[in-house]
Formats: C-alpha cells, sequence, structure tokens
C-alpha cells in the first residue's frame, strides 16, 4: 500500500502550514519589538530599535534576566544528576517497584502546572519556608527532573547490559563501571536533557507564578504585564528571551556537531 | 539471570530511584497532602490548626464554581479531539511519508516548545486583535475593517490547540511507529480499504500513542489558564482561573485548594485509568532502538 504523489504532496503542504502557523505568533512579537509607536497597532508605520536599547540599559531587566538563568542553571545540573540515576532504575535495572516507580515519575508531567506551583506554596508555608527565586528551583525541578529521567531513560533502553557484565567479571568495580561504561554510554541523552531542562526551565511561568515570592522571573514580568499594565517593552523583552533560548540552542547543535567531527576524525586516525 | 544478579539488580535498582523518589516526595506528594488538608479546613484559614468543617466543598455547588470546571473540562475536550484529527495525518506521515522533513517537523516543533507559553500566545493576541497584524493589515489594503478575533469561546480553543499541539503530534507518531508496516500490508493485499485498515489495524496497534496524547493534551489543557486569560478576555471563566483568584485577590486558602483538589481528583482517575493500561518498556524501549 503505496502512498499516492498526490497525497504525498497534500501531506507535504499541510505540514508546511502547520509549520507556518506554529511560528506566526513569534513573527507578531518581533514586528511588534521594532514598532516606534508606544501604542501598537498594524501596520506598523514608523520601525525604531530603541526598545531593545532602553531594555538593554535597564537593571529591572537585568535582575530578571539574573533570576531566570540562576533557576535555569541549577536546575539543569539538579535535574541531571536526579535524572541519570533515575533513568536507571526506569530503564535499566529489573527490581520490584520498577512499574509504580515508571508511574511516580510521569504523574507529575501530567500535572496542571499552575496548581503544582500553588500546593508547593502552600506546603513551603506550612513548613515556614519564605518563598524566593530558591523555592522556585524546587517547583520547577519536580516538573523538569522528571522529564530529563524520561529523556535519558529512552538511551537507557537501547543499552545492552551485556557491556557491564563484561567489565564487572573482568574485575572492575561499580564505581569503575558507571564512569568508565554507563557514563560515556548515556552522554547523549543526558546533554539533550541538560538542553531540554534548561530551556524549559528559562521559558517556564505557571511554575514560577506562585513560588518566586518577592523576585520575579522574565516570564512571570512578561505575564504581569500582558494581563494588566501593557508596557511597550513586553515584545521586546519577549524577542530577547526567545533571543536568549535561540542562543543556548546554537550552542549546544554546534557543541555536539564539533563533537561527532572530532570523533570521526579520532576514528579515522586510529582505524 | 543468576539469583545473585537479580539481587543486585534490585538493590541497585533502589538505590539509584532514592534521588527522584525523594525529590517527588517532598515536591509533590507533601504539596499535595497539604491541599487535600488545606482543602477541609474552615474558611479563610491560613494553617492547618483548625477543626475541619469541609465548607469550601459547600461553597464549590453553592456559588456555581462548577460552573468554571463544566467550562474547563469541555474546553479541553474539544482540545483534545480537534488535535487528534489535525495531527493524525501529520503524525502518519512524519513516519511513514516523510524521510528527511521529518527532522525538519520535529526540530521546529520542539523548538516553538522552549519559547515561552505567554509569549507565543501574546503573538496570537497580536494577530488576531482589532487593528492586531490580520485586521490591521487588511484595512490598510482594503479599506474596510471589522472586529477584533479575540476575545470569544473558539479562540479560546484555538488558543489551546496552538499551545499542546506537539503533546498530541509526538506520541501519535510514536503510536504509529508501532503499527508493523506488515500488518498494514497483509489487510490491503486481503482488499482492505483505506479506511478499514486505519480502524481496523492502525488504530488499534497505535492504542498506547492515542492514549497518551490524549491523556496529556486533556490534562494540561483543563488546567490551563493562560488561552483564556490572554486570548479569551473574560468570555469564559475556568476553573484554574477560580483557583488563582481565591489565592490572590480572595485570599482564601481552603477554597482554592478545595477548587484544586476537584481538579485534581479527576486527572488522577484520568491518569492512573490511562497509565495502567500502558506497557512503559514497550513504548519508550522502541523509541530508543
Amino acid at each position: 500500500m503505496r502512498t499516492g504523489r498526490l497525497t504525498t504532496s497534500l501531506l507535504f503542504l499541510y505540514a508546511l502550514l502547520v509549520l507556518f502557523l506554529l511560528y506566526v505568533p513569534i513573527f507578531a512579537v518581533g514586528f511588534a519589538s521594532i514598532s516606534k509607536a508606544r501604542y501598537l497597532s498594524f501596520p506598523i508605520k514608523r520601525y525604531a530599535t530603541k526598545w531593545y536599547g532602553e531594555a538593554l540599559e535597564s537593571s529591572t531587566v537585568a535582575d530578571l534576566a539574573t533570576t531566570s538563568l540562576a533557576i535555569a542553571l541549577i536546575v539543569t545540573l539538579v535535574s541531571v544528576f536526579v535524572g541519570f540515576f533515575g533513568a536507571l532504575a526506569f530503564a535499566r535495572y529489573r527490581w520490584r517497584h520498577r512499574t509504580l516507580f515508571q508511574k511516580l515519575v510521569l504523574l507529575p508531567v501530567f500535572f496542571p502546572q499552575t496548581v503544582l506551583g500553588l500546593a508547593l506554596l502552600m506546603w513551603f508555608n506550612a513548613i515556614g519556608i519564605v518563598p524566593s527565586w530558591k523555592t522556585a528551583i524546587v517547583a520547577h525541578l519536580v516538573w523538569i527532573a522528571p522529564i530529563a529521567t524520561l529523556i535519558i531513560a529512552i538511551r537507557a533502553y537501547s543499552f545492552d547490559p551485556a557491556l557491564e557484565d563484561a567489565a564487572r567479571d573482568l574485575g572492575c568495580t561499580h564505581l569503575q563501571i558507571l564512569r568508565e561504561i554507563t557514563l560515556p554510554l548515556l552522554a547523549p541523552g543526558m546533554v539533550s536533557a541538560a538542553l531540554f531542562a534548561f530551556l524549559l526551565s528559562w521559558g517556564n511561568f505557571p511554575l514560577s507564578l506562585f513560588t518566586t515570592g518577592a523576585d520575579s522571573t522574565l516570564p512571570e514580568w512578561l505575564y504581569a504585564k500582558m494581563v494588566s499594565g501593557y508596557s511597550p517593552m513586553v515584545p521586546t523583552l519577549g524577542i530577547l528571551s526567545v533571543a536568549g533560548s535561540a542562543l543556548v540552542i546554537a550552542i549546544a547543535l554546534t557543541g555536539s556537531s564539533i563533537i561527532t567531527i572530532l570523533k570521526r576524525r579520532r576514528s579515522v586516525t586510529n582505524g | 539471570m543468576s539469583k545473585s544478579s537479580g539481587n543486585r539488580e534490585s538493590r541497585l535498582g533502589l538505590l539509584n530511584a532514592l534521588p527522584m523518589a525523594a525529590l517527588l516526595a517532598l515536591g509533590f506528594v507533601a504539596p499535595l497532602l497539604v491541599v487535600a488538608a488545606f482543602s477541609i479546613m474552615p474558611e479563610k484559614s491560613f494553617s492547618l490548626m483548625h477543626v475541619p468543617d469541609f465548607s469550601a466543598y459547600r461553597e464549590f455547588v453553592a456559588q456555581g464554581y462548577w460552573r468554571s470546571l463544566f467550562w474547563s473540562l469541555a474546553l479541553a475536550a474539544a482540545t483534545t479531539l480537534i488535535l487528534f484529527v489535525l495531527c493524525w495525518p501529520l503524525a502518519f506521515a512524519m513516519v511513514r511519508v516523510f524521510t528527511r522533513f521529518t527532522l525538519i517537523i520535529t526540530v521546529a516543533v520542539v523548538v516553538t516548545l522552549f519559547v515561552s507559553e505567554n509569549i507565543r500566545l501574546f503573538g496570537w493576541a497580536l494577530t488576531l486583535m482589532k487593528g492586531g497584524m490580520i485586521e490591521g493589515t487588511l484595512r490598510a489594503w482594503t479599506g474596510t475593517g471589522f472586529d477584533g478575533l479575540l476575545y470569544n469561546v473558539p479562540v479560546i480553543v484555538f488558543g489551546l490547540v496552538y499551545v499542546y499541539l506537539p503533546f498530541m503530534l509526538f506520541p501519535l507518531a510514536q503510536g504509529i511507529a508501532m503499527v508493523p508496516a506488515d500488518a498494514r500490508h497483509a489487510a490491503a493485499d486481503l482488499g482492505a480499504t483505506r479506511w478499514q485498515v486505519f480502524r481496523e489495524i492502525e488504530l488499534p496497534l497505535a492504542a498506547p500513542g492515542i492514549l497518551v496524547g490524549s491523556l496529556l493534551t486533556f490534562v494540561l489543557a483543563a488546567g490551563a489558564v493562560a488561552e483564556s486569560k490572554l486570548l479569551g478576555g473574560q468570555a469564559v471563566i475556568v476553573i484554574s482561573d477560580d483557583v488563582e483568584t481565591a489565592f490572590t485577590y480572595g485570599q482564601n486558602w481552603p477554597l482554592g485548594s478545595a477548587l484544586s483538589m476537584v481538579l485534581i481528583v479527576i486527572v488522577a482517575i484520568l491518569a492512573t485509568y490511562a497509565l495502567a493500561r500502558l506497557d512503559l518498556d514497550r513504548v519508550m524501549g522502541r523509541a530508543g532502538a
């Protein structure tokens, strides 16, 4: 049963349309960010980059970006650490409560984030912790560490246990096996997980909304301004936040292609 | 597997699960217990040192909060159904028709996930509002405009469909990839029509993917609030909106907790039902192979 040429081209056009629609709003924000007028209306008559200049000089913006960055970096490190071991328990080892553990890991992903944030706010209040950007890290972790675990677990599934057994038979300690076999094999999954963790934390707002206390992240500030008291900085900061994500993706892609090239070279010179 | 290696594996499994289990016990299970405890406290209490009176649940019925719950569930159901219909052809094409283009689609869709959802919804507001990208441009060209397309129920569904598309698309594609090509060919050789192949072969064999995709979209859409706020104006109040109001303006934690509990219980029932029918090793193992 082949798919005909007409169907193939229709499906191709359909896919292009979906991709186009996915990016329409990001372009709209982009246009708005370079409009000169204080109150936006399309078609844009005069363009200016002055909002970018103001945003880059503003100390509020610097504070927001620093808070978001600090949260995202810590969330990334902890998620990859927890996710590495979590993925081994999820996919590699056969143990008694494995299916229960798998379902527990999935639950937070299937959970409304705003409600999770509120639940954490009440929990911190009950145990006497004042919410700040540090408590937001916990909120992000509850949602992002399971996602990191799932990404690393996909890698752990395709992993041949015989490699570890062979190393053990040759006299390796558990720590040596972990360092020499398991870690390098899971490394690509860990890199993707780190990328996902960073970007999901950087852009997240429902979890931050109730858990940052007096501090504020970039997406939180944007939401507050969108809902009440519009500022011409909203599109500008929106685009700057997107540019931040794009930069991280670009660095990750360049890094991984450099590593691939280096590996290929090494295997050519060795072989 | 020898007995000693079985013992070692069960010890290692437990040991490796510990960090995640601790995180979820302290950051997920404990907070939910606190919500449950607050939901039975008397009105406007800020500590758990009161005699439970369940008054918040009476208010849920008396004050008509079930209406927002109904809206949230109806919007989520519509979103799930529309997304299934929209994503099936695309997921099918990604698995069975396209070759290199599949990678491009995957990357392009994943990248949108990294843009804060409120920025993307704000972009749609800029596109659809009066004087926005569509209406403003049309008026400049033709001289006649129309009222903006915002602030109604269909635009909320549109926003939900837009935001949650990846959560349906990727599980569906995974599900379709689990249908063996041989089964489809055999059915076609035996004279099945395209529709019969879809209904008798693909739909049942791709069921795990359909289940995960539908559950994810339904649950996330039921708890969503930004779509109705940024695109829908005050057209509809959804349950998460009521929860937020109860905590912020209302300063009524027990009411907010009770409203959350109703949503949490519905989500938990659906998730338990679906996850019990799912063999994660099979669904995820294939992805890595």
